[in-house]
C-alpha cells in the first residue's frame, strides 16, 4: 500500500514539513461515530444494572455496585433500555463498516497485531511505564499500540456478542450457551465494558502525551511532522 | 517525495478532510430534546421489528432438569401493584372475547381438560435477574384452537384482576411452549405468583407474562400494548 506523503513549504518562512496521510476517511468517521455510541453503550448500560446491580443467580438479591445514577444515561430502566438498543444498531453497523473497510482495503496492515510485534511489546512497556530508552519507530504504530488496537477491535466484538446473547438468549441459546449460560453472557458482558474502558482510558493518556498534531490526524487524516521516517 | 506543496493549499485540504465528517454531527440530533423521543422510539421500534424478524416458532427455549430449578421459595414475586389482587377462586372465569367462534366464560376445568404441559425453562426479568422455575398448564395455542380462534388475527391481548394488561403477538401466542399456566413446582398456582391463571412464555421477557387473568381477546388491532411498553419499554421483548 502507497503511503501518501507531502512535503510543505510554509508561505511565510519557506520552512519544509512533512506530513502523512495517516487515517482513511472510514478510519475517521467509524472512530468519531464510535466514541459517541460507546459513550452512550456504557452510560445506559450502567444505568440497566442499577436496576440489579448484581451477578448473584438468585432473589434476594445483594447489590454488587452502587453506581451513582448522575453518571448513567437513560433516568430510568425503561429509558435507558431505549438507548441501549438505539445505539447498539448505531455501535454494530459502525463496527461492520470500519472492520469491512479495514479488510478491504488493506488498511489493517497498519494496525493489525501479528507474530512479528511480539517482540517489539516489552521494549515498548518499558519505555512507557519503566523509564526505558525509547525503542526506535519504523511505522505509524508501535507494536504496543498494535496489541492495543487490535485487542480493542476484539472487545468490540465480544461485547456485541455478549450482548446478542442476553438479549436473544433464546433464539441464540448456542452463543448464551457458550459463554456459560445466560447468568455468565450478562457477566461477560459487563467484564468486557470495563475491558473496554481500560482501553479507552490507556488511550486518551496517549493522544494526551502525543500532542496535537497527532489529535489532529484522526479528524483530518494528515499528520504533520510524523515522528516516524517517511520512506 | 515531490516538489514541496504551499501550506496554504495543505490547510484547504485539511479543511475539507475535516468538513467530511460533518454526518458524526448527526448524532447531535440526539442531545435536541425535541428530537431525543422521536429517535428514541424509532430505535427501539426497530429492535422491536428485528426481534420479530429474528423470532423462529421451530426455536424451542432450553429446558432444565429438576436438579437446576431455584428453590420455590427464592422465586420472585414481581408485580406492579400488589401481590394479591383478592381473586374470588370460586367463581373466576375466564372471559373471552374478540375475533373467536366461541366467545364466553371458561372455568379452569375446561382450561385444565386441554393436554397438560410441565417444563422448567429459564425466566427473566427486564431488571436484568433470571431464575428456572417449574411449571405446568395447557397450550395456548390448544385453547386458541378450543375457543376458535380467528388464525389471521395479529394479537391476544390479556386482561388481570390487578388492572395489568398485556398483548402478545400471534407467533409468540401460538408457540408450542408457550402456556395458559396454573401450576408451579407441581402445585396450584399461589396467589402471589398469579392465581388461579397466568401466562407462561419462555421465549419473552417477564413483563409479558401476566399473571391473575381475567380477560382474554383475539384482535386484529391493539388498542393497547401492555402496562409496561405503553410507557416506554419494548413492545416485543422476545428473548
Amino acid at each position: 500500500m502507497a503511503t501518501r506523503t507531502f512535503a510543505i513549504e510554509d508561505v511565510k518562512t519557506g520552512d519544509i514539513t512533512e506530513a502523512v496521510y495517516e487515517h482513511p476517511f472510514i478510519v475517521r468517521l467509524c472512530h468519531w461515530i464510535n466514541a459517541v455510541s460507546l459513550f452512550v453503550m456504557v452510560g445506559s448500560g450502567l444505568q440497566i444494572f442499577r436496576a440489579f446491580p448484581s451477578f448473584g443467580a438468585k432473589i434476594p438479591q445483594k447489590d454488587l455496585i452502587d453506581w451513582p445514577k448522575s453518571l448513567a444515561i437513560g433516568g430510568w430502566l425503561g429509558g435507558a433500555l431505549q438507548w441501549h438498543l438505539t445505539f447498539m444498531w448505531i455501535y454494530i453497523a459502525t463496527g461492520l463498516l470500519y472492520i469491512g473497510y479495514q479488510v478491504f482495503s488493506g488498511n489493517y496492515k497498519q494496525m493489525l497485531f501479528v507474530r512479528r510485534d511480539v517482540s517489539g511489546v516489552w521494549p515498548m512497556v518499558r519505555h512507557y511505564f519503566l523509564f526505558g530508552p525509547k525503542p526506535p519507530v519504523g511505522e505509524a504504530y508501535n507494536p504496543l499500540q498494535k496489541h492495543a488496537y487490535s485487542s480493542a477491535i476484539v472487545l468490540g466484538v465480544l461485547s456485541g456478542l455478549t450482548g446478542l446473547a442476553i438479549w436473544k438468549p433464546v433464539q441464540f441459546s448456542w452463543l448464551a450457551w457458550l459463554m456459560g449460560g445466560f447468568h455468565w453472557a450478562r457477566l461477560w458482558h459487563f467484564l468486557f465494558m470495563w475491558a473496554l474502558l481500560a482501553f479507552v482510558f490507556g488511550h486518551l493518556v496517549m493522544v494526551v502525551l502525543h500532542g496535537w498534531n497527532n489529535f489532529v490526524s484522526m479528524l483530518t487524516g494528515w499528520k504533520k511532522d510524523p515522528e516516524y521516517p517517511l520512506e | 517525495m515531490s516538489t514541496p506543496t504551499d501550506s496554504r493549499k495543505f490547510k484547504s485540504i485539511n479543511r475539507r478532510e475535516l468538513l467530511k465528517l460533518t454526518p458524526v454531527v448527526a448524532l447531535g440530533a440526539f442531545a435536541i430534546p425535541k428530537l431525543q423521543v422521536p429517535l428514541l422510539k424509532a430505535g427501539l421500534g426497530f429492535s422491536d421489528w428485528a426481534s420479530a424478524k429474528l423470532f423462529r416458532s421451530a426455536h424451542l427455549a432450553p429446558t432444565f432438569a429438576d436438579s437446576d430449578l431455584t428453590p420455590f421459595a427464592k422465586f420472585p414475586i414481581n408485580d406492579y401493584d400488589v401481590d394479591d389482587p383478592g381473586v374470588d377462586l370460586e367463581k373466576w372465569t375466564l372471559t373471552v372475547a374478540g375475533a373467536v367462534q366461541k366467545p364466553g366464560n371458561y372455568t379452569l376445568a375446561q382450561i385444565q381438560a386441554l393436554p397438560k404441559l410441565n417444563q422448567n425453562t429459564r425466566h427473566v426479568c427486564v431488571e436484568g435477574w433470571d431464575v428456572i422455575g417449574r411449571f405446568g398448564g395447557a397450550r395456548l395455542t390448544d385453547f386458541l384452537k378450543a375457543i376458535g380462534a380467528d388464525a389471521t388475527a395479529r394479537f391476544v391481548a390479556v386482561e388481570c384482576a390487578d388492572d395489568y394488561y398485556e398483548s402478545l403477538d400471534m407467533a409468540t401466542a401460538t408457540h408450542p411452549q408457550t402456556l395458559l399456566c396454573y401450576e408451579m413446582y407441581g402445585q396450584p398456582l399461589t396467589r402471589e405468583h398469579g392465581a388461579p391463571l397466568r401466562l407462561q412464555i419462555p421465549t419473552k421477557i417477564g413483563y409479558k407474562q401476566a399473571k391473575y387473568l381475567t380477560r382474554l381477546k383475539v384482535t386484529h388491532v391493539l388498542e393497547r400494548v401492555g402496562y409496561w411498553e405503553d410507557q416506554g419499554y419494548s413492545e416485543f421483548y422476545g428473548l
